[in-house]
């Protein structure tokens, strides 16, 4: 008997909706074994990461808290991966919108500045965002350079860029030399929903995000656009559509939203810009947006989910000593498997005896 | 040996008269995907000396039976007999050891390697290079088969890339050779000189299977046909006591549609014009356009012939605009000059076109036929208002174009992968001729569809022309722009001959433009090619 993988007809529509399914039972099956050989009871260690941060409602807003960077970021990605393009520096673009929101709420600190300064200040965040993924898309565009590295490269200038800012020139002189810089004004601050809770209003924008992302890739023909320049580049070209262009258009998007999403995260739970305001939010952005099928409700759910195990994680190193690092496993770990269950849309599994195996040849 | 027709209804399987064993046979071959039956137990005797040709439409099951007997593809029922042994064979490579060769449609050469590294790529065993290069040499000699060792492939016309397959066949010295469609892409001339290295390896005692479905041929060269339709065996004849229409209609089932001739012939004003359009390659290995010069007017359809290569390609995607030209005046559609104009505004001026490839090209194969319909249909028309897609629109297109061209698909709105090609072929050409062009560039409407569809297609194409548009058809198959062009027109190396009225353009005529040779009184200069 041998298994082989059988291209199918049609995609399979089912499979589609299962197959993230299927790779978060895959995970937690891996993820037992990896907490039984860490020594810790598999059970107690899965409740803590998936069970427990669901029966309380500060774990529940932190839930959302930690959703809304992830679901924006990941709405521009899916956006970009649809179309072909690689934006892999989502977390650069994210921490250069932290900046350059920032640097507004930095000027009009302690100054009598209105109500402009947060809107200003996200205007300023998602332009910064986009110009800075610009960068590796006309790379590509104009000297074919891989946007793949070129986006990633950029994280880390982006990182010692904040680093450096948050020590030199914006340090808070009354921070004891704290890398950091003040508390951004009540003006620069992104307001919360429930009085005393951390749920803000970016969880909202996010919402907005995703209806939006909802209805271009769905109805208008420029989602129509980014799907069929992935999908078959050459009958896109045939249907008078520009694969550069996209490119360029899918970059400055996705960078936008990731750098909104900066700077309502310094704007909002973190209140002040300091280094390590990303868990690595860009990063896990790309799981959520594979898990999420690329969808923007599934994104939503996706994000959802990967917060709990951000959370979770917490607890499980709060309640278990389990290492923080470890969440970051179990993130690689669910990724390998959704890329690994997507094959199952395109193709099925199926048994052939000895006797009559399927030699795939030539022609 | 040869025998009347026998239908498979009337007539039991019977041995055959000859005496001895068959070199080949197959008993009840059946190869099934799932609960599809590609092959439905087939019965089939070859023997040596015998040219035997296997027809049948496309999807009637010969590749997989071709397949199966070189070792691609294992049967899930039913008995190989090589030289009246029964075999299994593991893979190709075992199929070649006891004598089966055979030559694909679709080469598989490296463009940037030598004929001789190529063939010594090919071939199992350790023999050396330089020895390898010699014996090339003397094969080709032998059999009339001109190749230099030393030339890269890219260099190569497709007529001489076809040549190194022959040869490395030829090379293992194989009983028998399997042929798969092996006149699609040469001239006339082209085919000559094959049929009569095929003649000269069936007096060696070879057998060979030649798949076609050019049927004046195979009535020409072969002893025996067995006919294939929807997986199963038709028939086993004598074609040279057949006629084409017979044999069309066994391969087809039903009797095929004749294309009406066209009736009065309104030729109007010039509504495609090419002045002088060159383009260099997009590749290093493409076609640089020269001085290409067309007036194509209403209710004309203009045929371009060319074997396969020759820039058909190029021309299409400067005609189309998916590679714009930097002169406006180049190519200029209903008076307007288009040349720097992309792909959708020359749609929006009246012109729609079918590339040759149906699948990537044409659609996206994993897309619904809906928003391929979409795919070129944005351009104008209400399938998109203030950036929104109406989804009702293109739906109405894939049904309008479903009940006009008789496409056959399992639901409303399938992948376009699900299609059959000539299903597909008959929704592209049918989504391009619902937008009522002025202008339309088809090329190879008809490559690799059934009998059944081409028919529609060509008959449509001659319906538009009648309503006025202006045809340009890039075809391989001369038999097809006989049919249903005006003028016809031969592509060579970039270049374009002054198109003939299709009362000149004679198989013979043609075939020698096709060839590179130039038309009688045309400057020999500008002809020559590259």
């Amino acid at each position: 008997m041998q298994l082989v993988l059988e291209k199918r007809a049609e995609r399979s529509q089912t499979i589609a909706l299962i197959s993230p399914l299927i790779a978060i039972g895959l995970t937690i099956v891996t993820m037992s074994l990896l907490f039984v050989i860490l020594g810790k009871n598999p059970l107690a260690a899965l409740d803590a990461y998936s069970i427990a941060p669901l029966t309380d409602s500060y774990s529940l807003q932190e839930i959302a808290v930690k959703a809304t960077p992830l679901v924006m970021i990941a709405i521009g990605l899916s956006l970009c991966y649809l179309a072909n393009a690689w934006n892999i520096g989502a977390e650069g673009q994210f921490l250069i919108g932290a900046v350059a929101g920032s640097w507004i709420a930095v000027k009009t600190q302690g100054t009598e500045a209105g109500h402009w300064v947060l809107p200003a200040m996200l205007l300023a965040g998602a332009a910064a965002g986009a110009l800075y993924a610009l960068i590796p898309a006309l790379c590509r565009v104009k000297f074919g350079a891989s946007e793949i590295l070129t986006s990633l490269m950029l994280v880390y200038v982006a990182d010692l860029l904040l680093d450096y800012l948050v020590r030199g020139p914006w340090r808070d002189p009354a921070g004891f030399n704290f890398p950091t810089t003040a508390e951004f004004d009540p003006v620069a601050t992104v307001p919360v929903l429930i009085e005393g809770g951390r749920l803000h209003l970016g969880a909202i924008i996010a919402l907005l995000v995703v209806a939006g992302a909802f209805i271009v890739l769905g109805r208008t023909i420029k989602g129509f656009e980014i799907r069929v320049v992935g999908a078959a580049p050459r009958a896109a070209r045939f249907g008078g559509f520009n694969a550069d262009q996209l490119i360029l258009l899918t970059f400055a998007v996705s960078g936008a939203l990731a750098g909104l999403a900066g700077i309502i995260e310094v704007a909002g739970p973190v209140g002040h810009l300091q280094p390590g305001i990303s868990p690595g939010y860009g990063f896990t952005a790309i799981i959520v947006a594979f898990l999420g099928r690329l969808n923007p409700v599934g994104i939503l759910i996706a994000g959802l989910f990967l917060a709990l195990t951000f959370i979770g994680g917490e607890q499980a190193q709060i309640t278990m000593k389990i290492p923080l690092d470890v969440t970051k496993v179990f993130q690689g770990i669910l990724l390998f498997y959704v890329l690994a269950c997507d094959s199952l849309i395109l193709y099925r599994f199926r048994l052939i005896s000895a006797s009559r195996q399927v030699h795939r040849g030539a022609g | 040996m040869i025998k009347p027709c026998q239908r498979m209804s009337d007539v039991p399987p019977v041995v055959s008269p000859v005496r001895g064993t068959p070199l080949l046979q197959t008993v009840g071959l059946t190869k099934r995907y799932g609960d599809f039956v590609a092959n439905d137990s087939i019965d089939l005797e070859i023997w040596p000396g015998q040219i035997h040709a296997l027809l049948g439409e496309n999807g009637a099951g010969k590749s997989t039976l071709v397949k199966t007997i070189y070792g691609l593809i294992q049967p899930s029922a039913g008995e190989l007999r090589w030289q009246g042994q029964a075999i299994a064979l593991s893979g190709p490579a075992q199929a070649r050891d006891l004598g089966i060769g055979m030559v694909f449609q679709h080469f598989s050469l490296f463009d940037n390697l030598t004929v001789a590294e190529n063939v010594a790529l090919g071939l199992d065993g350790k023999e050396s290079f330089k020895a390898i290069s010699a014996r090339l040499a003397q094969v080709a000699r032998d059999y009339g088969l001109p190749l230099d060792p030393k030339r890269e492939v890219w260099q190569l016309s497709v007529g001489e890339r076809q040549r190194i397959e022959i040869v490395r066949a030829l090379m293992q010295n194989p009983k028998f050779l399997i042929l798969d469609e092996p006149t699609a892409v040469l001239t006339p001339q082209e085919a000559d000189q094959l049929f009569v290295v095929l003649e000269r390896l069936k007096a060696e005692g070879r057998a060979i299977l030649y798949i076609s479905h050019k049927l004046e041929e195979v009535k020409r060269l072969c002893d025996t046909a067995t006919i294939l339709r929807g997986g199963r065996k038709i028939a086993t004849c004598n074609p040279k006591l057949e006629t084409a229409a017979s044999l069309a209609r066994m391969m087809v089932g039903t009797e095929v549609k004749e294309v009406k001739p066209r009736g009065e012939r309104r030729i109007t004003v010039p509504r495609l014009v090419v002045n002088d359009l060159n383009l260099p390659p997009d590749d290093p290995h493409g076609v640089s356009l020269q001085h290409i010069s067309l007036e194509l007017k209403g209710g004309e359809i203009l045929g371009i012939a060319g074997v396969a290569g020759n820039g058909q390609d190029e021309l299409f995607a400067a005609l189309s605009g998916e590679r714009p030209v930097k002169e406006p005046g180049n190519i200029i559609i209903d008076g307007i000059a288009c040349g720097h104009l992309s792909i959708t505004h020359r749609r929006k001026l009246g012109a729609a076109f079918v590339p040759e490839e149906r699948l990537g090209h044409g659609t996206a194969p994993r897309m619904r036929l809906s928003e391929n319909a979409l795919l070129t249909g944005h351009a104008a028309g209400d399938m998109v208002r203030h950036g929104f897609v109406n989804a009702a629109a293109t739906l109405q297109t894939v049904d309008r174009a479903t009940q006009a061209f008789d496409v056959r698909k399992a639901k409303r709105d399938p992948e376009a992968a699900s299609l059959s090609g000539g299903n597909l072929q008959k929704f592209v050409v049918g989504r391009e001729i619902l937008r009522n062009p002025a202008v339309l560039v088809v090329n190879q409407p008809t490559w690799g569809v059934d009998a059944g569809a081409a028919a529609i297609i060509r008959q449509a194409l001659l319906d538009l022309a009648d309503q006025g548009a202006a045809l340009l058809v890039t075809s391989q198959d001369l038999d097809e722009l006989m049919e249903i062009a005006d003028r016809i027109a031969v592509m060579f190396h970039g270049q374009l001959s002054a198109a003939l009225p299709r009362s000149e353009a004679t198989r013979e005529r043609l075939g020698l433009l096709m060839g590179g040779s130039s038309i009688d009184g045309k400057d020999p200069a500008h002809a020559a090619g590259a």
